[in-house]
């Protein structure tokens, strides 16, 4: 079944899968409290570092003030889309195949990627989502310039791109769990790493800044849309990061395939 | 269990026990923390990379601002910042803990009772263990110490005096973290909820022990709140004094005011101790 081949289909599974998650979680709201805890305290390090620094200089490695507000947006908001969809989709993937329970996706008459990563929502950490989009709001006021077109369009894609990056490299590691079972502890380092989102890539020294970019594509995921948002993205970027994400979406699919081949279910 | 709440747990051995003995068991828990630690190697890395990352990550960001705003900020150079950062890295590693996150499995999947039942109180296996990983990864420590050094090309400027000091500072450091710890995670007795309570906690370090910042560059009002808290006490002194950032008067507060933040925590923690110890017996019965 080729990706994404009908798409109303696609729309349809993920609209179920969205509605399922909603009535799981409904059912455990006090959740929704200790997420609103957490997403305070997310918000608390992040704001509070910058309040600090800014106590002391004008601009951290060429970004002024607000720039950097949106650049904490962008991280809020890419966090809390990984950890509303991506992470908990990955993570019980693993687990199946684990448990041999991916049988189960892989006799749908759906695309068994498509099922697999769509299939779990975490609704609470959306609250992430919300903030993220609420502190955007804040940091294009204070930018104050007016948006063209182009840069709106820019960011968007460069946003996209960061989506899908994420979520490729997500894949591909917890694909990875066909041939060796246990490699949750390398999502454990990737949660680890994306903390350096909090600042721009940009102020790492070469060697950090180059496992940033191409071994934990943190560069991608935060700071190059952040850099779309504020105005500061050049063409040739913006290039290379959609480019990357075809890429590793391919790559992703591939390995995928390949995974399913060697996967021989629990029974066997 | 069918002993009534009021009676106090007869397994509950003091922490005062003959100190042979306690060797002896030490000695024992030793051995198998090493043996058990020693089957996680990966998890072990990863908490290590976590240990090592965070400092990193604001000893560049310092750095890009001391550069940016005429090299220095508050008197503090990259060369100071990395030097900073770098005893802060191995300090934090020598006395963090990480009882407060398992403590909540335990209770909840009945591990806790096992350790009820062993006629030493569960404190000693925990320190032992606490202890047992520290010196594994040490391993892998210093190299990363020795290639940061490389890396930063960080100053260095402790007297004799402060390097003595810095010994008893480090263990009560590790005893009053440990035990504070250790005294939060018997929260896990009264609510389920305790992982959102630890990151609140690690917030409070976050500002208050000097990892965002070094204290002294911080706004005025929370190096004033800084100094009412436990967590500069714990986590700033050991590092600010192996630096070399304190007069002798500065390191004699510091360490009395390590006793008496140690002394508070011992008597909350066998309070929180006794309390929660006999609601865990009420489940139970």
């Amino acid at each position: 079944m080729p990706l994404l081949g009908d798409k109303m289909q696609v729309l349809r599974i993920i609209a179920i899968s969205l509605r399922l998650s909603v009535l799981v979680e409904l059912e455990y709201r006090a959740n929704f409290f200790t997420q609103i805890l957490q997403s305070i305290l997310t918000l608390l390090v992040s704001l509070g570092g910058l309040y600090i620094v800014f106590t002391h200089t004008e601009t951290l490695g060429g970004w002024l003030p607000a720039e950097l507000v949106a650049l904490v947006g962008i991280f809020t908001l890419m966090g809390g889309i990984i950890r509303v969809v991506i992470q908990p989709g990955m993570q019980q993937f693993m687990e199946d195949i684990r448990r041999g329970t991916l049988d189960f996706k892989l006799t749908k008459p759906a695309d068994a990627q498509l099922l697999v990563s769509v299939q779990r929502f975490q609704i609470w950490q959306g609250l992430d989502i919300v903030i993220g989009l609420i502190i955007l709001g804040v940091a294009a006021v204070q930018l104050g310039g007016v948006v063209g077109g182009w840069q709106a369009l820019g960011f968007v894609i460069a946003l996209l791109s960061g989506v899908a990056i994420v979520y490729s490299f997500w894949m591909i590691l917890a694909s990875i769990s066909f041939w060796a079972v246990k490699v949750e502890n390398i999502l454990v380092i990737f949660q680890a790493m994306y903390q350096a989102g909090r600042w721009p890539i940009t102020i790492y020294p070469l060697w950090l800044r180059s496992i940033l970019t191409f071994l934990v594509p943190i560069a991608f995921a935060v700071t190059v849309p952040a850099a779309g948002f504020v105005g500061r993205l050049d063409g040739p970027t913006l290039l290379g990061a959609v480019a990357l994400a075809i890429f590793l979406l391919l790559v992703a699919r591939l390995i995928w395939l390949i995974g399913i081949r060697h996967y021989s279910g629990a029974s066997a | 269990m069918t002993s009534p709440p009021e009676e106090r747990p007869p397994t509950i051995v003091p922490l005062s026990m003959s100190p042979r003995v306690l060797a002896q068991i030490y000695r024992a828990f030793f051995r198998i923390s090493f043996a058990i630690q020693l089957q996680y190697r990966a998890s072990l890395i990863i908490w290590l990379l976590g240990i090592v990352l965070r400092p990193v990550i604001y000893l560049v960001v310092w750095s890009t601002v001391a550069r940016s705003t005429g090299g220095s900020v508050g008197g503090f150079t990259p060369e100071d910042f990395a030097a900073y950062y770098i005893i802060f890295m191995v300090v934090d590693h020598l006395t963090f803990t990480w009882i407060m996150w398992e403590y909540d499995y335990r209770i909840r999947m009945g591990e806790f009772s096992v350790m009820l039942l062993r006629p030493i109180h569960p404190v000693h296996g925990d320190i032992a263990d606490n202890i047992a990983y520290k010196l594994l990864t040490l391993v892998i420590l210093l190299p990363v110490v020795a290639l940061l050094i490389w890396l930063f090309s960080p100053l260095f400027q402790m007297e004799w005096w402060a390097a003595a000091a810095f010994v008893p500072a480090l263990g009560l450091a590790f005893l009053g973290r440990f035990l504070l710890g250790w005294a939060l995670a018997m929260l896990a007795f009264w609510t389920t909820r305790i992982a959102a309570l630890n990151e609140s906690f690690f917030v409070l370090e976050l500002f208050f022990a000097g990892r965002l910042a070094p204290l002294a560059i911080m706004p005025v009002f929370l190096q004033s709140a800084a100094n009412l808290l436990p967590f500069k006490w714990l986590v700033a002194f050991p590092v600010e004094l192996l630096q070399g950032l304190l007069t002798p008067r500065e390191a004699l507060v510091g360490l009395g005011m390590q006793l008496f933040w140690l002394g508070l925590i011992l008597v909350m923690m066998r309070l929180i101790w006794q309390a929660g110890i006999r609601r865990y017996a009420a489940f139970g019965g």
